[in-house]
Protein backbone atom coordinates (compact mmCIF):
# COMPACT_ATOMS: atom_id res chain seq x y z
CA UNK A 1 0.00 0.00 0.00
CA UNK A 2 2.44 2.23 1.04
CA UNK A 3 4.98 1.27 -2.10
CA UNK A 4 1.47 1.98 -4.48
CA UNK A 5 1.19 5.19 -2.73
CA UNK A 6 4.76 6.49 -2.58
CA UNK A 7 4.89 5.51 -6.56
CA UNK A 8 2.09 8.11 -7.43
CA UNK A 9 3.36 10.11 -5.46
CA UNK A 10 6.20 10.17 -7.44
CA UNK A 11 4.92 10.11 -10.48
CA UNK A 12 2.60 12.82 -9.86
CA UNK A 13 5.42 15.18 -8.33
CA UNK A 14 7.19 14.74 -11.78
CA UNK A 15 4.45 16.13 -13.72
CA UNK A 16 4.56 18.83 -11.47
CA UNK A 17 8.22 18.97 -12.29
CA UNK A 18 8.07 19.14 -15.99
CA UNK A 19 5.46 21.49 -15.73
CA UNK A 20 7.64 24.50 -14.76
CA UNK A 21 9.40 26.14 -17.09
CA UNK A 22 12.63 25.64 -14.85
CA UNK A 23 12.55 21.75 -15.55
CA UNK A 24 11.32 21.88 -19.06
CA UNK A 25 13.59 24.69 -20.68
CA UNK A 26 16.98 22.08 -20.45
CA UNK A 27 15.05 18.96 -21.23
CA UNK A 28 13.81 20.73 -24.47
CA UNK A 29 17.44 21.77 -25.25
CA UNK A 30 17.88 17.70 -25.25
CA UNK A 31 15.29 16.50 -26.86
CA UNK A 32 15.80 19.27 -29.71
CA UNK A 33 18.45 17.52 -31.66
CA UNK A 34 16.66 14.14 -31.29
CA UNK A 35 13.65 15.37 -33.04
CA UNK A 36 15.82 16.86 -36.03
CA UNK A 37 17.68 13.73 -36.73
CA UNK A 38 14.08 12.00 -36.87
CA UNK A 39 13.09 14.88 -38.82
CA UNK A 40 15.76 14.30 -41.49
CA UNK A 41 15.46 10.66 -41.14
CA UNK A 42 11.45 10.62 -42.18
CA UNK A 43 12.02 13.21 -44.60
CA UNK A 44 14.66 11.45 -46.64
CA UNK A 45 12.93 8.38 -46.56
CA UNK A 46 9.46 10.23 -47.33
CA UNK A 47 11.07 12.02 -50.36
CA UNK A 48 13.11 9.10 -51.64
CA UNK A 49 9.53 7.35 -51.96
CA UNK A 50 7.43 10.36 -53.21
CA UNK A 51 9.92 10.79 -56.18
CA UNK A 52 11.99 7.34 -56.83
CA UNK A 53 9.21 4.37 -55.68
CA UNK A 54 5.87 5.78 -56.13
CA UNK A 55 4.96 5.25 -59.53
CA UNK A 56 2.97 7.63 -61.82
CA UNK A 57 -0.67 8.50 -61.38
CA UNK A 58 -2.58 6.98 -64.55
CA UNK A 59 -5.04 10.45 -64.42
CA UNK A 60 -3.29 12.48 -62.67
CA UNK A 61 0.67 11.92 -64.30
CA UNK A 62 3.45 13.29 -62.67
CA UNK A 63 1.28 16.21 -60.91
CA UNK A 64 -0.14 13.92 -58.50
CA UNK A 65 3.20 13.81 -56.48
CA UNK A 66 2.04 17.55 -55.00
CA UNK A 67 0.17 15.28 -52.79
CA UNK A 68 2.90 14.37 -50.59
CA UNK A 69 3.39 17.52 -48.82
CA UNK A 70 -0.41 18.57 -49.42
CA UNK A 71 -1.79 15.80 -47.57
CA UNK A 72 1.09 16.01 -44.45
CA UNK A 73 1.07 20.01 -44.28
CA UNK A 74 -3.12 19.61 -44.04
CA UNK A 75 -3.03 17.18 -41.19
CA UNK A 76 -0.16 18.82 -39.35
CA UNK A 77 -2.37 22.21 -39.58
CA UNK A 78 -5.33 20.74 -38.30
CA UNK A 79 -3.74 18.30 -35.90
CA UNK A 80 -1.70 21.32 -34.70
CA UNK A 81 -4.59 23.52 -34.23
CA UNK A 82 -5.94 20.72 -31.48
CA UNK A 83 -2.67 20.33 -29.79
CA UNK A 84 -2.82 24.20 -29.31
CA UNK A 85 -6.03 24.57 -28.23
CA UNK A 86 -5.47 21.74 -26.15
CA UNK A 87 -2.91 23.27 -24.58
CA UNK A 88 -4.25 26.48 -24.26
CA UNK A 89 -7.21 25.23 -22.30
CA UNK A 90 -4.97 23.42 -19.51
CA UNK A 91 -3.61 27.04 -19.24
CA UNK A 92 -6.76 28.18 -18.76
CA UNK A 93 -7.76 25.16 -16.23
CA UNK A 94 -4.71 24.96 -14.12
CA UNK A 95 -3.36 28.44 -14.86
CA UNK A 96 0.39 26.60 -15.35
CA UNK A 97 2.67 29.08 -17.07
CA UNK A 98 4.24 26.45 -19.52
CA UNK A 99 0.93 25.36 -20.78
CA UNK A 100 -0.09 28.87 -22.35
CA UNK A 101 3.57 29.22 -23.83
CA UNK A 102 3.19 25.95 -25.25
CA UNK A 103 0.20 27.20 -27.15
CA UNK A 104 2.17 30.45 -27.87
CA UNK A 105 5.15 27.91 -29.55
CA UNK A 106 2.92 26.03 -31.88
CA UNK A 107 0.51 28.53 -33.24
CA UNK A 108 3.41 30.45 -36.02
CA UNK A 109 4.13 26.26 -36.75
CA UNK A 110 0.30 25.54 -37.71
CA UNK A 111 -0.48 28.84 -39.11
CA UNK A 112 2.67 27.99 -41.82
CA UNK A 113 1.24 23.83 -42.75
CA UNK A 114 -2.12 25.78 -42.97
CA UNK A 115 -0.49 28.31 -45.56
CA UNK A 116 1.51 25.17 -47.20
CA UNK A 117 -1.42 23.43 -47.37
CA UNK A 118 -3.52 25.90 -49.51
CA UNK A 119 -0.29 27.21 -51.38
CA UNK A 120 0.30 23.29 -52.35
CA UNK A 121 -3.41 22.97 -53.08
CA UNK A 122 -3.53 25.76 -55.25
CA UNK A 123 -0.95 24.10 -56.95
CA UNK A 124 -2.21 21.25 -57.28
CA UNK A 125 -5.70 22.48 -58.34
CA UNK A 126 -4.51 25.04 -61.22
CA UNK A 127 -3.44 22.22 -63.44
CA UNK A 128 -6.40 19.42 -62.52
CA UNK A 129 -9.43 21.67 -61.59
CA UNK A 130 -8.22 24.42 -63.79
CA UNK A 131 -8.03 26.63 -61.21
CA UNK A 132 -6.18 27.94 -58.56
CA UNK A 133 -9.33 28.61 -56.09
CA UNK A 134 -12.61 27.72 -55.31
CA UNK A 135 -14.68 28.50 -53.13
CA UNK A 136 -15.21 24.69 -51.94
CA UNK A 137 -16.27 23.89 -48.44
CA UNK A 138 -12.74 22.24 -48.11
CA UNK A 139 -10.52 25.29 -49.33
CA UNK A 140 -12.76 27.96 -47.60
CA UNK A 141 -12.83 26.25 -44.10
CA UNK A 142 -9.07 24.98 -44.27
CA UNK A 143 -8.49 29.23 -45.03
CA UNK A 144 -10.47 30.23 -41.92
CA UNK A 145 -8.09 27.64 -40.11
CA UNK A 146 -5.57 29.60 -41.64
CA UNK A 147 -7.27 33.34 -40.15
CA UNK A 148 -7.84 31.39 -36.65
CA UNK A 149 -4.17 31.05 -36.14
CA UNK A 150 -3.28 34.58 -37.33
CA UNK A 151 -6.29 35.91 -35.10
CA UNK A 152 -4.53 33.79 -32.09
CA UNK A 153 -1.35 35.23 -32.95
CA UNK A 154 -1.98 38.68 -33.30
CA UNK A 155 -4.69 38.71 -30.64
CA UNK A 156 -1.64 37.63 -28.26
CA UNK A 157 0.37 40.11 -29.50
CA UNK A 158 -2.04 43.01 -29.32
CA UNK A 159 -2.25 42.48 -25.34
CA UNK A 160 0.43 43.46 -23.28
CA UNK A 161 -0.22 41.86 -19.97
CA UNK A 162 1.21 38.11 -20.74
CA UNK A 163 -1.28 36.27 -18.75
CA UNK A 164 -4.66 37.91 -19.87
CA UNK A 165 -2.75 37.66 -23.69
CA UNK A 166 -2.88 33.71 -22.56
CA UNK A 167 -6.72 34.04 -21.41
CA UNK A 168 -7.74 35.75 -24.49
CA UNK A 169 -6.05 33.48 -26.59
CA UNK A 170 -7.04 30.62 -25.12
CA UNK A 171 -10.47 31.31 -25.58
CA UNK A 172 -9.89 32.22 -29.16
CA UNK A 173 -8.09 29.03 -29.94
CA UNK A 174 -10.99 26.70 -28.17
CA UNK A 175 -13.82 28.61 -29.91
CA UNK A 176 -11.94 28.06 -33.39
CA UNK A 177 -11.61 24.08 -32.62
CA UNK A 178 -15.59 23.80 -34.12
CA UNK A 179 -13.85 24.36 -37.36
CA UNK A 180 -11.05 21.59 -37.20
CA UNK A 181 -14.44 18.82 -37.41
CA UNK A 182 -16.17 20.96 -40.15
CA UNK A 183 -12.71 21.18 -42.40
CA UNK A 184 -12.00 16.86 -41.96
CA UNK A 185 -15.66 16.22 -42.81
CA UNK A 186 -16.27 18.96 -45.25
CA UNK A 187 -15.83 16.86 -48.24
CA UNK A 188 -18.69 14.63 -46.59
CA UNK A 189 -21.26 16.94 -45.84
CA UNK A 190 -20.74 19.19 -48.68
CA UNK A 191 -21.18 18.55 -52.02
CA UNK A 192 -17.16 19.28 -52.81
CA UNK A 193 -14.92 19.92 -56.01
CA UNK A 194 -11.68 18.44 -53.50
CA UNK A 195 -11.70 14.46 -53.70
CA UNK A 196 -12.99 12.39 -50.54
CA UNK A 197 -10.38 11.66 -48.03
CA UNK A 198 -7.46 9.50 -49.07
CA UNK A 199 -6.80 7.19 -45.98
CA UNK A 200 -9.90 6.69 -44.24
CA UNK A 201 -10.18 4.48 -40.65
CA UNK A 202 -12.98 2.66 -40.96
CA UNK A 203 -11.87 1.32 -44.98
CA UNK A 204 -8.96 0.42 -47.17
CA UNK A 205 -6.71 3.58 -48.35
CA UNK A 206 -8.39 3.99 -52.01
CA UNK A 207 -4.35 4.01 -53.47
CA UNK A 208 -1.04 2.20 -53.95
CA UNK A 209 0.62 1.03 -51.42
CA UNK A 210 3.65 2.50 -51.89
CA UNK A 211 2.28 5.77 -52.10
CA UNK A 212 0.29 5.30 -49.02
CA UNK A 213 4.24 4.66 -47.82
CA UNK A 214 5.42 7.90 -49.15
CA UNK A 215 2.83 10.32 -47.61
CA UNK A 216 3.04 8.25 -43.75
CA UNK A 217 6.54 9.06 -43.98
CA UNK A 218 6.12 12.75 -45.11
CA UNK A 219 3.61 12.86 -42.66
CA UNK A 220 5.92 11.70 -39.82
CA UNK A 221 8.64 14.57 -41.02
CA UNK A 222 6.61 16.93 -40.87
CA UNK A 223 5.25 15.98 -37.51
CA UNK A 224 8.82 15.79 -35.79
CA UNK A 225 9.54 18.88 -37.31
CA UNK A 226 6.93 20.48 -35.74
CA UNK A 227 7.75 19.46 -32.86
CA UNK A 228 11.56 20.49 -33.14
CA UNK A 229 10.53 23.78 -34.07
CA UNK A 230 7.92 23.99 -31.48
CA UNK A 231 10.14 22.83 -28.31
CA UNK A 232 12.90 25.51 -30.27
CA UNK A 233 10.41 28.50 -30.09
CA UNK A 234 9.17 27.43 -26.60
CA UNK A 235 12.67 27.68 -25.40
CA UNK A 236 12.76 31.28 -26.93
CA UNK A 237 9.32 32.47 -24.84
CA UNK A 238 10.35 30.91 -21.81
CA UNK A 239 13.73 32.84 -21.63
CA UNK A 240 11.41 35.89 -22.52
CA UNK A 241 9.09 35.78 -20.00
CA UNK A 242 10.78 34.24 -17.37
CA UNK A 243 13.95 36.40 -17.91
CA UNK A 244 13.85 38.52 -14.40
CA UNK A 245 13.78 34.92 -12.62
CA UNK A 246 16.58 33.84 -10.75
CA UNK A 247 17.38 30.33 -12.38
CA UNK A 248 17.12 31.91 -16.01
CA UNK A 249 20.01 34.58 -14.44
CA UNK A 250 22.13 31.28 -13.44
CA UNK A 251 21.80 29.30 -16.94
CA UNK A 252 25.53 28.99 -18.88
CA UNK A 253 24.56 30.36 -21.62
CA UNK A 254 23.32 33.54 -20.22
CA UNK A 255 26.05 34.09 -17.66
CA UNK A 256 28.84 36.09 -18.55
CA UNK B 1 11.35 5.15 -63.61
CA UNK B 2 13.36 7.88 -64.32
CA UNK B 3 15.52 7.66 -67.61
CA UNK B 4 16.98 10.88 -67.23
CA UNK B 5 17.47 13.96 -64.47
CA UNK B 6 15.59 16.22 -67.52
CA UNK B 7 12.97 14.20 -67.74
CA UNK B 8 12.90 13.87 -63.87
CA UNK B 9 13.13 17.53 -63.44
CA UNK B 10 10.21 18.49 -65.76
CA UNK B 11 7.82 15.85 -64.07
CA UNK B 12 5.84 14.80 -67.13
CA UNK B 13 4.97 18.12 -68.18
CA UNK B 14 3.81 19.09 -64.44
CA UNK B 15 7.20 21.17 -63.67
CA UNK B 16 5.99 24.20 -62.61
CA UNK B 17 3.38 22.79 -60.26
CA UNK B 18 5.37 19.67 -58.72
CA UNK B 19 8.17 22.22 -57.97
CA UNK B 20 6.61 25.37 -56.90
CA UNK B 21 5.11 23.16 -54.08
CA UNK B 22 8.00 21.85 -53.29
CA UNK B 23 10.36 24.73 -53.28
CA UNK B 24 8.45 26.90 -51.16
CA UNK B 25 7.80 23.96 -48.44
CA UNK B 26 11.06 23.81 -48.49
CA UNK B 27 11.79 27.22 -48.30
CA UNK B 28 9.36 27.49 -45.93
CA UNK B 29 10.62 24.50 -43.41
CA UNK B 30 13.78 26.00 -44.19
CA UNK B 31 13.50 29.42 -43.05
CA UNK B 32 11.43 28.64 -39.81
CA UNK B 33 13.75 27.58 -37.84
CA UNK B 34 16.83 30.15 -38.86
CA UNK B 35 14.67 32.41 -37.50
CA UNK B 36 13.65 31.24 -34.52
CA UNK B 37 17.29 30.38 -33.57
CA UNK B 38 18.12 34.13 -34.64
CA UNK B 39 15.19 35.12 -32.19
CA UNK B 40 16.92 33.18 -29.71
CA UNK B 41 20.07 34.26 -30.02
CA UNK B 42 19.09 37.73 -29.84
CA UNK B 43 17.42 37.32 -26.23
CA UNK B 44 20.31 35.23 -25.24
CA UNK B 45 22.34 38.61 -26.26
CA UNK B 46 20.00 40.71 -24.53
CA UNK B 47 20.03 39.20 -21.44
CA UNK B 48 24.25 38.84 -21.14
CA UNK B 49 24.15 42.71 -21.72
CA UNK B 50 21.88 43.19 -18.75
CA UNK B 51 23.68 40.74 -16.34
CA UNK B 52 26.77 42.75 -17.88
CA UNK B 53 25.20 45.71 -17.24
CA UNK B 54 24.67 44.93 -13.55
CA UNK B 55 28.29 43.84 -12.86
CA UNK B 56 29.34 47.22 -14.26
CA UNK B 57 27.21 49.29 -11.83
CA UNK B 58 27.67 47.06 -8.68
CA UNK B 59 31.45 47.41 -9.53
CA UNK B 60 31.61 51.36 -9.80
CA UNK B 61 29.29 51.62 -6.71
CA UNK B 62 31.69 49.62 -4.72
Amino acid sequence: MNEVNSLSNSRWINWFKLSSPSTFYPLAGKLIPIFWGLTAVFGMAGLWVSFFVAPVDAVQGQGYRIIFIHVPASWMSMLIYLVMAAWAGLGLVFNTRLSAMMAQALAPIGAWMAFLSLWTGAFWGKPMWGAWWVWDARLTSELILLFLYLGFIALQASIENPRRADKAGAILALVGVVNVPIIYFSVKWWNTLHQGASVSLSKAPAMAQTMLWGMLLMALCFWMYSIAVGLMRVRAIILEREAHTDWVRQLSEVKS
Amino acid sequence: MWNSPAEFFAMGGYALYVWSSFGVCALVLVLEPLFVRARFKAIVRRLKQEQLAEQFDKEKSH
